[in-house]
């Protein structure tokens, strides 16, 4: 049966009096949308391939290009909008289902967004952060619970391991192989730099960002990819994903043509097999579990190395994720000493490179993070706005 | 002196500095004025393997083989650039095999051009430099002497 066609979303238009013909469209667009006709000595575009990226325009010599938004229009009506049904002839023409980065392409209210946390006088005494210079270094860790002395009567500051941010953003979890070498490049160098962490995902460590181990979370995942004792002892911390912010509950899927070269060789999986990701930690069916898997990272590492573990923020999570099942196992005790448990920031919603919100001592943390933020800056730009770090390091 | 470097892991492989190349040196104000439908003639060029393109361009020599080979005194070092007078110059191609980089060509007339920094042209900078949407090429002074 023929697909049904469906017209492209976007219009390649090339202004023929500006094209120089210089091929640089057709050697720089990844979707191979333009391509050259050596008899006529023309341009060509395969409109349908276009994914509106913008390279081409920005990089034509003679600005010779642009994109716009495709106006053949199907005939409407409230309940049958155009994308309604274009998405409903695509899944039918291909099988799949439609995903949409950012988790929703709807704009479904996002609390969240909507919550100012004015964090005032956060500081003791209370400065002025617009004249003043603010502290905005957090320290992420277990806290001891009551304050011990020694025989001689002094205070006692041995810590479990803690970790410290210049300011309280971090970079959540993209894999090698999902994201580019150049990309984890990017990010190592930029958490360094501002003295921040970022995540190496759940596929391994390439073997060049070791160096940045002291500005690196390392993932364990379902997949557990790339995990053996050095890849653990390497970063600042270790991070058991559970679920994610992009997806959560889902697993993954890293297609086998991506298994390549280095990409295979962090995994640790031969080239060309599908990196699969179950759903489910098949190490983790019941808190007692995941206690098992938090000691068994933490003897990998000497007990030096925070274990954090990240879930999506349902109900009764904080339970859940610090170990405590019930009162009696609580009794028991089968708490695990989990310095910090990461909450997936966006249940519903896939956010790239946005911070993940930390919350050890929850509320206690939602202040430190705030009052980086100058008093009159809300929870929400500070903790998601990571994936601007430039724009962040003028404002902090 | 200021040279041009590359950084091959940088280069896109994109052209973009041939064509710019080509355009600083036409002396026309308008790109497509300068290079629609004309065939190109650059001082730059990029080499391209499997996995690794860069630019390549005059080093301007310390010691050029170039000017030392030249039959009829057509190039010639001024301020530790290496400059071609078009007017000398026989066509021999002398020059082209003693270059080790490949930096000299014949323009559309056979008559000898290569990169003189565009230090002479409307750009007045190199406009590889300039041009290079990655920062895969540029001008600056270092220490090692080629
Ligand atoms: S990049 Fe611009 S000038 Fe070059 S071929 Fe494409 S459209 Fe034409
Ligand atoms: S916008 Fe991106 S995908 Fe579309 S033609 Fe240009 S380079 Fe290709
Ligand atoms: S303009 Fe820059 S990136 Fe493009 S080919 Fe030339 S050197 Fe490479
Ligand atoms: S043309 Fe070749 S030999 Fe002459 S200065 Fe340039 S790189 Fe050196």
């Amino acid at each position: 049966m023929n697909e049904l066609y469906i017209t492209p979303e976007f219009e390649v238009v090339r202004n023929e009096n500006r094209c120089i013909a210089c091929r640089v469209c057709e050697r720089q667009c990844a979707n191979e949308v333009h391509s050259f006709d050596e008899t006529r000595g023309v341009l060509r575009s395969d409109e349908i391939r276009c994914v509106n990226c913008q390279r081409c325009v920005s990089l034509c010599p003679t600005h010779a290009l642009k994109i716009v938004k495709n106006n053949c229009t199907l005939r409407e009506n409230a309940n049958w909008q155009n994308a309604t049904i274009k998405e409903i002839y695509k899944q039918a023409n291909t099988g799949g289902v439609l995903l949409s980065s950012m988790g929703n392409p709807k704009p479904m209210p996002v609390y969240w967004d909507k919550i100012l946390i004015n964090a005032s006088q956060v500081t003791n005494p209370p400065i002025d952060p617009l004249r003043e210079p603010m502290e905005t270094r957090v320290f992420l860790g277990k806290k001891p619970d009551v304050l011990r002395r020694g025989a001689d009567g002094k205070l006692l500051t041995d810590l479990e391991p803690q970790l410290s941010l210049s300011m309280p953003v971090m970079f959540s979890a993209m894999s090698y192989g999902s994201i580019s070498y150049n990309a984890h490049a990017s990010l190592a160098a930029a958490a360094e730099a501002l003295g921040i962490l970022y995540n190496t995902g759940e596929g391994g460590l390439h073997e060049d960002f070791y160096r940045y181990g002291a500005n690196t979370i390392v993932q364990v995942a379902s997949g557990r990819f790339g995990v053996y004792e050095d890849y653990l002892n390497a970063g600042a911390a270790i991070e058991i994903k559970m679920g994610q912010g992009a997806k959560p509950g889902i697993g993954g899927h890293l297609p086998g043509a991506k298994i390549v070269g280095d990409v295979s060789r962090t995994r640790m999986i031969p080239e060309g097999t599908d990196a699969i990701s179950p759903a489910p930690h098949h190490d983790i069916y019941s808190i007692e579990d995941l206690r098992q898997l938090v000691y068994s990272l933490k003897e990998a590492t000497d007990y030096k190395k925070p274990v954090i573990v990240k879930v999506a923020a349902v109900h009764n999570i904080a339970a859940i994720a610090s170990g405590q099942p019930s009162p009696a196992a609580w009794r028991a005790p089968a708490r695990i000493s989990l310095p910090s448990t990461a909450f997936a920031a966006a249940p519903v919603r896939r956010r790239p490179a946005s911070a993940i919100m930390w919350a050890s001592r929850l509320s206690w943390l939602w202040l430190r993070s705030t009052s980086g933020c100058g008093t009159r800056a809300s929870a929400t730009t500070c903790l998601w706005s990571s994936a601007a770090p430039s724009v962040r390091r003028r404002t902090l | 002196m200021k040279r041009i470097y590359v950084n091959e892991d940088w280069c896109l492989g994109c052209h973009l500095c041939e064509y710019n190349c080509a355009f600083a040196n036409s002396g026309e104000a308008d790109m497509a004025a300068a290079l629609k439908g004309k065939p190109l003639f650059p001082r730059i060029h990029i080499e391209e393997g499997d996995k690794i393109c860069y630019a390549v361009s005059c080093r301007h020599c310390e010691d050029p083989l170039c000017v030392k080979s030249c039959i009829a005194g057509a190039l010639q070092v001024k301020d530790g650039v290496i400059t071609v007078d078009q007017s000398r110059c026989v066509g021999c191609l002398t020059c082209v095999l003693v270059c080790p980089y490949g930096a000299l060509a014949p323009n559309e007339n056979g008559v000898m051009q290569k990169c003189e920094l565009c230090l002479q042209n409307s750009c007045g900078e190199p406009a590889c430099v300039k041009g290079c949407p990655n920062r895969a090429i540029v001008f600056e002074e270092r220490s090692a002497v080629l």
